[in-house]
């Protein structure tokens, strides 16, 4: 079998890891599912990571779009708690800031190589679809 | 759907994909579907410390629109094949055409 129906099929009831494209990670049960990987993803988990931290934000049920689905993952139950030491877990509070502030750096960083970039003749790298 | 065909002769082989957002993960790969939607076996994703939230993935589905690149094992890769495979598909779609 080669649809995407058959691919999705053992994933379904699973527990996954969910990366969209504007970078979002939601950990969640996969409920239901159509050809294009429009998902439904249930008891979902936002995980947010900022430097060497994370948090967890409880988010309930999603119905995502197909095209912001960039990858997904199905999580090993017996290794699910084993995180790289490199992350710590802290509150939703310390790490949104750091993650804010890690943003701004980022975008003016974006909009200094773009300009670059622009001067050159160049159009940059993804200008139309944002991917992280 | 000559891609498509192709991917599907590499089923079962050890590939690494790297994505638009310059992850790269090394899997078998267990099946392709006509949008090039791609599952790994076994992943493995290099740079791990900065993917923390693929430490304990241990198959993916991975959407073919944000795939940039596919590499495969070379000794697995027929060229000669896969050029004659092209021209009889453009051969085809020139006789449609008409």
């Amino acid at each position: 079998m080669f649809t995407t129906a058959a691919q999705l099929l053992d994933l379904t009831d699973k527990k996954l890891v969910l990366v969209l494209r504007d970078g979002r990670k939601l950990i969640g049960v996969l409920r239901s599912w159509d050809q294009f990987a429009n998902l439904v993803l249930q008891d979902t988990v936002e995980r947010l990571y900022a430097g060497n931290l994370y948090a967890d934000i409880p988010r309930g049920i999603f119905l995502v779009r197909g095209e912001n689905v960039l990858l997904l993952g199905e999580i090993d139950l017996d290794r699910e708690d084993e995180l790289p030491t490199t992350v710590q877990r802290a509150s939703f509070q310390e790490v949104f800031e750091l993650k804010q502030k890690e943003e701004e750096r980022r975008k003016g960083n974006d909009k200094k190589r773009h300009g670059k970039l622009r001067g050159l003749g160049f159009e940059a790298e993804h200008s139309g679809e944002i991917l992280f | 759907m000559l891609f498509f065909s192709f991917f599907k002769t590499l089923t079962n082989q050890t590939v690494t994909i790297e994505l638009k957002n310059d992850i790269r993960i090394r899997g078998t790969l267990k099946s392709v579907d006509q949008y090039l939607n791609i599952k790994l076996d076994d992943v493995d994703v290099l740079d791990l410390d900065k993917y923390p939230h693929l430490s304990s993935v241990k198959n993916m589905f991975i959407r073919g629109s944000v795939v940039r690149y596919v590499v495969l094992p070379r000794s697995e890769v027929d060229v000669g094949l896969l050029e004659d495979a092209t021209r009889r598909e453009a051969a085809n779609q020139a006789g449609k055409a008409r």
